[in-house]
């Protein structure tokens, strides 16, 4: 069966290029699944959470907005940042989460829309990173 | 001729510098390789950047919104960002990108708007009187992307209110240990980029001009970071080598003083054997 190569780069390094099964990945219209032999396609993405398929094993990582592109069974993702589980720093996306909150709630009572969106863009980041450690450990304690 | 002392302080003085100089002759090398190996990093999303720029530039696009970024009109006031390090002791490094900013500046006839990355190309423009009109220094320390951000924001501001009308930027490519040439590249408009082979039908989410809209200032970002990296590279380069040379210059006016110091101390003791030698002859004489 045909598989999908997967690059995943950041301004900074290359995080990951490998051949998977499936592609979960947070594009800014709602979560898309890409399968070998997809469609071009071309979009953008928000900060979520991105996951590879590789016979029954799936890899997680956080990534905070980019651009995906699908061609040819070629799937390239231009992420703003990219992290695999075990290189996010759980405290640092915790006390992220706490200041986004706070910010957030702070914004949405000035309604200042600007600022209101960077809030949430900043919360959903945070969440992102904290939502992949969390499966990285369910995945430990099932095993 | 110089008294033994002398000579021997000089030694010293010049075998301390010899020593610093050969110090950091290594930190620079150590530097140099990490700072390469960064421009390698940073190639892919370049790469990926300008594919997915031209993928898109294939599409039907709504021709009266062209982006600000890509329209291109006619040259009166360009914008330099010029790339120099903080730190001196780079050889003739910064001065040849400095002398090429000057001659890309005094060949235009409007004023050009200067925006200068490190200490040495800032200090330059000052003591000319030039305005500047944003200066960033400490980005070459730790090159991180995320310092090069408000750089792309104070030239794609000055482009999209047409205070200039073209964008370049100048640094020192790297092109190999020993050799750093000044180049100058254009960075805004945004040239209109070819792609090879038919193009695909890609189905675009939202669509084609809001990816377009959030990718093209990422692309002037990108670039201007590689190049930075590049002058992080070129500049660690070129202290690499200075330093050698000072090293090396060390060693060889050392070993001439050495000699000298060692003709001066036989000459010394000659001498005095010779006064030794003389009084005595002078006693025995006496004596008889």
């Amino acid at each position: 069966m045909a598989r999908l190569s997967v690059e995943i780069v950041t301004a900074e390094r290359r995080v990951l290029s490998d051949e998977v099964d499936m592609v979960i990945a947070p594009a800014v219209e709602g979560t898309v699944g890409i399968l070998p032999r997809h469609a071009p396609l071309l979009t953008s993405l928000r900060p979520g959470v991105m996951v590879l398929k590789r016979a029954g094993e799936e890899e997680v990582l956080a990534v905070s907005g980019g651009f995906l592109q699908v061609s040819n069974n070629r799937v390239l993702i231009l992420a703003d940042t990219a992290e695999r589980a075990e290189e996010v720093d759980e405290a640092r996306a915790e006390q992220a989460r706490a200041e986004a909150e706070v910010a957030l709630r702070e914004a949405s009572s000035q309604a200042g829309g600007v600022q209101t969106e960077a809030a949430r863009t900043a919360l959903r980041r945070s969440l992102a990173r904290l939502q992949v450690t969390q499966r990285r450990k369910q995945r430990r304690t099932s095993t | 001729m110089a008294s033994l002392r002398d000579i021997r302080r000089r030694i010293r003085s010049i075998r301390n510098t010899g020593q610093i100089t050969r110090a950091m002759q290594m930190v620079a090398a150590s530097r140099m390789r990490r700072a390469q190996q960064r421009v390698l990093a940073s190639r892919p999303y370049a790469e990926a950047a300008r594919t997915m720029l031209g993928e898109l530039s294939q599409q039907r696009l709504d021709p009266t919104a062209v982006h600000p970024l890509l329209r291109q009109r006619p040259e009166r006031r360009a914008s330099f960002v010029v790339f120099t390090s903080d730190r001196g002791l780079a050889g003739a490094l910064n001065s040849n990108v400095l002398r090429r900013a000057t001659e890309e500046i005094l060949a235009r006839e409007e004023e050009s708007q200067i925006v200068t990355i490190g200490r040495k190309g800032q200090d330059f423009f000052v003591r000319r009187g030039r305005r500047l009109a944003a200066t960033f220094t400490g980005l070459g320390e730790r090159p991180e992307y995320a310092g090069i951000i408000p750089v792309a924001r104070v030239v794609v501001e000055a482009y999209t209110a047409e205070n200039v009308d073209a964008v370049y930027m100048l640094y020192p490519q790297f092109i190999s240990t020993l050799q750093q040439l000044p180049v100058v590249k254009p960075i805004l408009p945004i040239q209109a980029l070819e792609e090879e082979g038919t193009p695909l039908e890609f189905i675009i989410e939202p669509d084609a001009e809001a990816i377009l809209a959030a990718l093209l200032p990422r692309y002037v970002e990108v670039q201007l970071y590689q190049a930075l990296l590049e002058a992080t590279a070129s500049e660690q380069s070129a202290r690499m080598i200075a330093m050698r040379n000072a090293t090396e210059n060390a060693e060889e006016l050392v070993s001439e003083l050495t000699l000298s110091y060692n003709k001066a101390r036989q000459a010394a003791i000659t001498k005095e054997i010779t006064e030794i030698a003389t009084a005595a002859e002078a006693l025995t004489a006496a004596r008889t």
